[in-house]
């Protein structure tokens, strides 16, 4: 059995945001960049686990981006995996970075791909519904847990309000969110042995991206806070009302 | 034309499909075009009020096989639907059911996709959205290039209006694909308001001391109708479940009003809940970050203050 978890690396989540050239660029000065948290707590994870079951299955690692991505996906190996494949490209429409795993994943014949619920930069929850649409693939959305048996996936995933359990057979694409597997720390072993792992640089396809980021803006600032004395909570629950006009 | 999906479960209309359809509509309105609705499988609800939300008419594909999502069933439908009917832009609720099939939509369409967004478009020269990225620390603005477009509002980002209206229900003759999902089991929360959807959100960190005190936030989250929820560290010691987590590995929301009891404001939980309209802050701690995000603040014992803010809200109701 062949797996595919697609790797993404975005800013350290207490990463201060800015931009320059006029806002249309992201500020990558001082930014410390880390394996998209979804894709490494739950969906990497989750594959090595999988693993550590069934001796069988083989992990690939895929990722989209220039060579400055490398550090990432050896981090990624030094956790599992027994490969990876970086397409030498970057972009920022999910429809592009969809293809280009798509491209990927055709050529490996994986049976489970599995994917982060969405990056913590973008927030686009869009690539692995865009890869399961070009691969005419069911795809089950934010799962909570996963489980495999045989060619068989029980997957429990998020609704408002609740959940649903389900069964699909393989191949099928699954993006993971919390629950799914825990959190783990690459050992000495791990990274020693990520150092020799292959990491195959492929170049893109070609395809055209069907969106394009025009400018970024922060959110306007607090006007500042109102503070109200702890003895008088009823003030606080008059400037809800009257001023705030949210209860 | 301009397409809404309109997204239900239990028979009953989702509240994030309100919020698409009054989008949808004025985007029509700007773009001078019609809105229509699309609706696959069957509901109780009365579908000719949603014209109510400014849809002419309602598509409806009855087959009961679309009511559960199958992500791949149902992107097919929709774009079978969306390419049959000539709509222009095809608009989703960024909820559980727009992740799932937003996308896929946008790949067997190789239509241009914005999820998340949080405003009408700018239309002048163009078509550019707005959408909340760096999970709630900015914004970006997104130019669509292909000629049908797909976006996905963010709940809570738009305001729901109806009027009077009446919409035509047209039955949409497609075929359906058999499901390759099979659901098993559905375990739903009786009772609680989605958190997502919440106006109210009532929130607890580690200055509650442990869960066995969690009495206190649903107490105020009951008489606010709210939904609550929790910070990192209290998922993650378990003494809340995970879906109640906001934050930048959570759930990031936008609600009216977000209440932060015992919360000291980590950049990360700030990031899930930023985009909130009014952030009142509770915490011991007058040095606590929150307070510099938050609108209005108590500085004292959460204990104490929970209890008589649950009291003079009652009060307020009962005046």
């Amino acid at each position: 059995m062949k797996v595919l978890v697609c790797i993404s690396k975005t800013p350290d989540t207490t990463s201060k945001i800015a931009f320059k050239n006029n806002n249309t660029q992201f500020e990558e000065a001082g930014v410390q960049w880390i394996i998209n948290p979804y894709d490494e707590w739950y969906a990497l994870v989750r594959a090595i686990e999988l693993k550590e079951k069934d001796a069988s299955i083989t992990i690939h690692l895929v990722t989209v981006g220039g060579a400055d991505a490398d550090p990432i996906i050896r981090k990624a190996l030094a956790l599992g995996g027994d490969e990876a494949i970086r397409v030498n490209t970057t972009g920022d429409d999910s429809f592009y970075i969809a293809s280009q795993i798509a491209d990927v994943a055709k050529q490996g014949g994986y049976d489970l791909i599995l994917t982060g619920k969405e990056t913590i930069d973008y927030n686009s929850s869009a690539i692995g519904g865009a890869i399961a649409g070009l691969l005419d693939l069911p795809f089950v959305s934010l799962a909570t847990k996963f489980d495999l048996n045989g060619t068989v996936a029980t997957i429990t995933r998020e609704l408002e309000g609740g959940e649903e359990t389900e069964e699909v057979s393989l191949p099928v694409v699954v993006s993971c969110a919390k629950g799914v597997a825990e959190q783990r720390i690459p050992n000495m072993r791990g990274i020693m042995a990520a150092r020799t792992k292959p990491l195959k640089v492929v170049e893109p396809a070609a395809v055209d991206a069907l969106t394009h980021i025009v400018s970024y803006e922060l959110p306007p600032a607090k006007a500042g806070v109102k503070l109200v004395a702890a003895d008088n909570v009823a003030e606080l629950v008059r400037l809800l009302h009257e001023e705030a006009k949210a209860i | 034309m301009v397409l809404i999906l309109i997204d239900h479960a239990d028979g009953q209309i989702k509240k994030a499909s309100y919020e698409a359809l009054t989008y949808g509509a004025d985007v029509a309105k700007q773009l001078g075009t019609t809105a229509e609705g699309l609706l696959l499988g069957t509901v109780t609800a009365n579908i000719t009020e949603l014209g109510k939300y400014g849809v002419t008419k309602v598509n409806q594909v009855s087959n009961e096989a679309l009511n559960n999502v199958d992500a791949l069933v149902y992107a097919k439908t929709i774009a079978e639907a969306a390419t049959t009917l000539g709509a222009k832009v095809i608009v989703f609720s960024h909820s559980q059911t727009g992740k799932a099939v937003a996308s896929m939509v946008s790949a067997k369409l190789k239509a241009g996709l914005v999820t998340g967004v949080v405003s009408l478009p700018k239309t002048d020269g163009g078509f550019v959205v707005k959408k909340a990225v760096f999970s709630g620390k900015a914004f970006a603005n997104v130019e669509i290039k292909t000629d049908v477009k797909i976006i996905s509002l963010n709940p809570n980002s738009y305001k729901i209006v109806s009027a009077e209206g009446s919409a035509e229900v047209v039955q949409l003759n497609i075929a359906v694909d058999a499901p390759k999902i099979k659901v098993t089991a559905v375990n739903k929360v009786s009772g609680e308001v989605p958190l997502t959807e919440a106006e109210v959100v009532v929130s607890g960190g580690r200055g509650l001391k442990g869960p066995e005190n969690w009495g206190i936030v649903e107490d105020l989250a009951h008489v606010l109708h709210a939904a609550t929820a929790c910070s990192r560290p209290v998922a993650d010691s378990g003494w809340r479940p995970h879906h109640e987590h906001v934050g930048q590995t959570g759930v990031q929301i936008a609600p009216n009003l977000y209440i932060a009891i015992g919360i000291s404001g980590a950049i990360q939980h700030l990031a899930g809940v930023n985009r909130s309209k009014h952030i009142v802050v509770i915490n011991k701690d007058p040095e606590a970050p929150f307070f510099k995000a938050a609108d209005y603040g108590i500085v004292g014992d959460a204990f104490e203050i929970v209890p008589k803010l649950t009291e003079e809200i009652k009060k307020l109701h009962n005046s």
